[in-house]
C-alpha cells in the first residue's frame, strides 16, 4: 500500500524477496506449555561475524595474558636473581599458568559464556543471536558442551589442512584431506537450518534474539488527540479494499511518520476509495483509516474471516 | 437515594482516578477491543520485560525473590496473552513485542539452569559414570580394537623389525631395535632428579587433551577416524612392548607405562568410544530420526568427553611427577594398578543418582 509496495512491480520485488527470505528462516517450536513460538534462524553471515568477533576476543585475551605473564616472569627473574632455585620454580609455575590459560581460552571460552543466563558469547550478543534447543525444551549443559567440543574439526582442522595443502607438501592427498575437512567447516551451508556439525550433535540451533520496545498503540494515541476521532468516517465499501498486509504497511508508515510517505499513501488510498484528495490533514486521515480498517479486520477475525491482503477476496 | 447515588458515583470516580488518569479512562472507552485487551495486560508485560532484561544483563542477584518466583508465572501469563493476541489483534508492533518478549522469557525459563560449577558437581557425582556406562557397546568395540592394535603392532615388529620405525617414527630416540639393555633401561629409570617436572606435566596434558578432543570430534565421520587414531596409538604401544621384550625388560616397561598409562589409555579408550558412539548413531539411528539420534548420542558422548579431559589432567600429573619420582618397577605398578581399579570402580560400581544433587 505504501508507494514502494504497490506502485510498480519493479519496486515490489525486493520487498517480496525480503518477506520470502524472512519466511524461509522462520521456524515454529512448540514449548512445553503447548504454545507455538516462532523463531527466526540466525543468518549464516551473522553467525560468521559473531564467530570472528569471538575469535578476535579470544586472541586478544590470549595475547594480553601472554604479555602479562612474560612481564611477571621478567619481574620474578630480576627479583630472585640470586636464589636461582626459587626463581626456577616461580617461572615454572608461570609457565603452567600460561599453558592452562591457553587451554581454557581455546576450549572453555564458548562454554563459559553459553552456560551463563545470557546464553551467548560476547560475539553472539553483539550480533543479537543465541543458541536454543531444537526441540523447544531446556538447553542443557551437555548440549552446550557437545556443540563446542566439535569446534576443533570444524574450524582448526580445515584451516590447518588448507594451509598445508597450499604448500603442496602432501600433494594430492593433502588437497583431498583439505576438501574432506572443508565439508565439516562448510557444513552450515549444506542444510536448511544452517546447522553446523556441533549443532547436529548437540540438538541445538542458533536463532535471532530480538529485543523490542513496546510501542504506543496507534489507535489509542490518536483517539486521545482531541477532535480527531470523529472527523473521518469510512463506510464498509471504503474499508473493503485492503487486507492485513496493507494494514501493517500503513502501521509502519504511521510509525515512521515521514511527510512524503504519508502524502503518497494518502493519495493512493483516496484514489482507491474514490475520495477527492485534499492536502494538509494526511496524518489524521490515515490514522482514522487505520483505526477503522483495523476494527473491521479484527471483527472479521473474531468471526473467523481473515483477509490476508488486497488480492484475496472481499472480507465479507 | 439521590445522596447515595452521588456518593457511589464519586467513590467510583475516585476509584477510577486512583487507578488511571482521566485521559486513560477516555482511551479505554474509545479504543478498539484489541487495544483494551492490551491495556488490561500491559502491566504484566512490562514487569516481565523488566525482570528478563535484568537477567539478561547478568544482574540476577539484584532481583528480589518475589520477582524470581513471579518469572515462570508471568511467562505463562504473557505466553497466553500472545496466543490470544495472535488470534484477535492486528497491531503488528504489539504482536512483534509480545513474540520477542515471550521468546526472551522462554530463553530464561528454559535456559541453562546451572552454571559451570553446579554442573560440575552433578557431573562428578554420578552423571559422568552413568554416561560412561551408557556407551558400553562402544567401549567394548573400541577396547577390542585397541587390544588388536597392540597385538598387531607387536606381531608386525616381531616379523620384520623395520616396521618399528614406521610405527614409532621418532628420530634421534635411543629406543630402537638393536639398542642394548643398558640404553633401554636408562630410558626407564633414573630421571627423578630432572627439573621442570610440573611444566612437563602441564604440557603433556594440554597436548593430549587436544588430541583426544580431536579423536572425539572425528567421530562425526561415522566414528572410523576415531577408531583409526586409537588403533594407531596402541600399535605404537605394541611395537614398544616388543622392543623391550626383546631385551627382557617387559615388566619394567609395563611398570613405567602403567603409572600414567592405565589412566591415559583409559581416557583414549573413552574418547574413541565416545566418537564411535556418535558415528554409530549416524549410521544406525534405529527408530529415531537421524538428527534426533545424533543429538542424543552427542549429549551422552560429550559428557564422557568432559571426563576424558579430567582424566588427562590426572594422567599428566602421574606422568610428570609420579613416574619420575618413583624409580622402581614395583611402586610404579602399584600406582598404575590402583588407578585402574579406581577408575573401574568409579565408572561401573559408583552408581549414584545425579538428580539427587540437583
Amino acid at each position: 500500500m505504501s508507494a514502494a509496495a504497490t506502485s510498480s512491480s519493479a519496486t515490489t520485488l525486493p520487498t517480496q524477496r525480503f518477506r520470502l527470505d524472512q519466511a524461509r528462516r522462520q521456524r515454529t517450536v512448540l514449548t512445553p506449555e503447548g504454545i507455538p513460538l516462532r523463531f527466526t534462524l540466525a543468518t549464516r553471515s551473522a553467525r560468521a561475524g559473531a564467530l570472528l568477533l569471538d575469535l578476535f576476543l579470544v586472541g586478544a585475551v590470549m595475547v594480553a595474558t601472554t604479555i602479562g605473564l612474560i612481564y611477571l616472569a621478567g619481574g620474578t627473574a630480576k627479583a630472585m636473581g640470586q636464589a636461582s632455585g626459587a626463581a626456577g620454580h616461580a617461572l615454572q609455575f608461570l609457565f603452567i599458568l600460561w599453558l592452562a590459560a591457553m587451554f581454557l581460552l581455546r576450549n572453555a571460552w564458548f562454554l563459559f559464556f553459553e552456560l551463563s543466563p545470557r546464553g551467548a558469547t560476547p560475539g553472539k550478543r553483539a550480533s543479537h543471536i543465541r543458541i536454543a534447543a531444537r526441540n523447544g525444551g531446556r538447553l542443557t549443559a551437555e548440549m552446550v558442551l557437545a556443540r563446542n567440543l566439535l569446534r576443533d574439526i570444524e574450524l582448526f582442522l580445515p584451516l590447518s589442512f588448507l594451509l598445508s595443502a597450499r604448500d603442496g607438501d602432501m600433494g594430492a592427498a593433502g588437497i583431498a584431506a583439505a576438501g574432506w575437512f572443508l565439508i565439516f567447516g562448510l557444513f552450515p551451508c549444506f542444510n536448511r537450518d544452517a546447522l553446523r556439525a556441533g549443532d547436529i550433535i548437540a540438538g541445538t540451533w542458533v536463532v535471532e534474539a530480538p529485543r523490542r520496545k513496546l510501542e504506543q498503540a496507534l489507535s489509542a494515541a490518536r483517539a486521545a488527540a482531541p477532535g480527531a476521532a470523529g472527523e473521518y468516517h469510512f463506510d464498509a465499501a471504503a474499508l473493503s479494499h485492503y487486507g492485513e498486509y496493507e494494514l501493517q504497511v500503513l502501521e509502519r508508515v504511521l510509525r515512521e511518520n515521514r511527510g512524503d510517505q504519508l502524502a503518497a499513501v494518502y493519495q493512493r488510498i483516496c484514489g482507491k476509495i474514490g475520495w477527492h484528495a485534499g492536502a494538509g490533514d494526511e496524518r489524521a486521515f490515515l490514522a482514522a483509516y487505520y483505526t477503522q480498517l483495523r476494527a473491521r479486520l479484527e471483527s472479521g477475525m473474531r468471526l473467523g474471516q481473515r483477509k490476508a491482503d488486497k488480492f484475496t477476496g472481499p472480507s465479507r | 437515594m439521590a445522596l447515595g447515588d452521588t456518593l457511589r458515583g464519586s467513590r467510583l470516580g475516585a476509584l477510577l482516578g486512583a487507578r488511571a488518569p482521566a485521559g486513560d479512562a477516555a482511551i479505554a472507552a474509545a479504543a478498539l477491543r484489541s487495544d483494551r485487551f492490551r491495556q488490561e495486560r500491559e502491566g504484566d508485560w512490562k514487569r516481565l520485560d523488566a525482570i528478563v532484561t535484568r537477567i539478561e544483563q547478568g544482574r540476577l542477584r539484584s532481583l528480589s525473590d518475589e520477582d524470581l518466583l513471579a518469572l515462570p508465572v508471568l511467562y505463562r501469563t504473557v505466553a497466553s496473552s500472545l496466543s490470544v493476541a495472535r488470534e484477535t489483534s492486528l497491531d503488528a508492533a504489539t504482536l512483534a513485542y509480545l513474540e520477542a518478549l515471550v521468546q526472551r522469557a522462554w530463553f530464561q525459563v528454559y535456559g541453562p539452569r546451572q552454571g559451570l560449577g553446579r554442573w560440575l558437581l552433578r557431573f562428578l557425582g554420578g552423571g559422568w559414570s552413568r554416561a560412561v556406562r551408557e556407551i558400553w557397546p562402544d567401549l567394548l568395540i573400541t577396547l577390542a580394537l585397541m587390544v588388536a592394535g597392540a597385538f598387531v603392532g607387536w606381531k608386525l615388529c616381531a616379523a620384520d623389525p623395520s616396521w618399528y620405525f614406521t610405527l614409532f617414527p621418532a628420530e634421534g630416540d635411543p629406543r630402537v631395535p638393536g639398542a642394548g639393555q643398558a640404553v633401554l633401561r636408562a630410558s626407564l629409570f633414573g630421571q627423578s632428579q630432572q627439573n621442570g617436572l610440573a611444566a612437563f606435566a602441564a604440557y603433556l596434558f594440554s597436548h593430549n587433551a587436544q588430541i583426544s578432543i580431536l579423536a572425539f570430534a572425528l567421530g562425526f565421520a561415522f566414528g572410523i577416524p576415531s577408531l583409526l587414531l586409537a588403533i594407531q596409538n596402541t600399535a605404537t604401544l605394541g611395537a614398544m612392548l616388543w622392543l623391550f621384550h626383546s631385551q627382557a625388560l617387559l615388566p619394567d616397561l609395563i611398570g613405567w607405562l602403567s603409572v600414567h598409562g592405565t589412566t591415559e589409555l583409559f581416557a583414549i579408550l573413552l574418547a574413541a568410544a565416545a566418537g564411535l558412539h556418535i558415528g554409530r548413531a549416524f549410521a544406525f539411528p534405529g527408530d529415531l530420526p537421524v538428527l534426533e539420534a545424533a543429538a542424543r548420542a552427542g549429549r551422552r558422548a560429550s559428557t564422557v568427553m568432559a571426563g576424558v579431559v579430567l582424566m588427562l589432567v590426572v594422567a599428566a600429573m602421574l606422568e610428570g611427577f609420579a613416574r619420575q619420582l618413583l624409580d622402581a618397577t614395583g611402586p610404579r605398578l602399584v600406582v598404575g594398578l590402583s588407578m585402574l581399579v579406581f577408575w573401574l570402580w568409579y565408572f561401573f560400581a559408583f552408581r549414584r543418582d545425579p538428580g539427587a544433587l540437583r
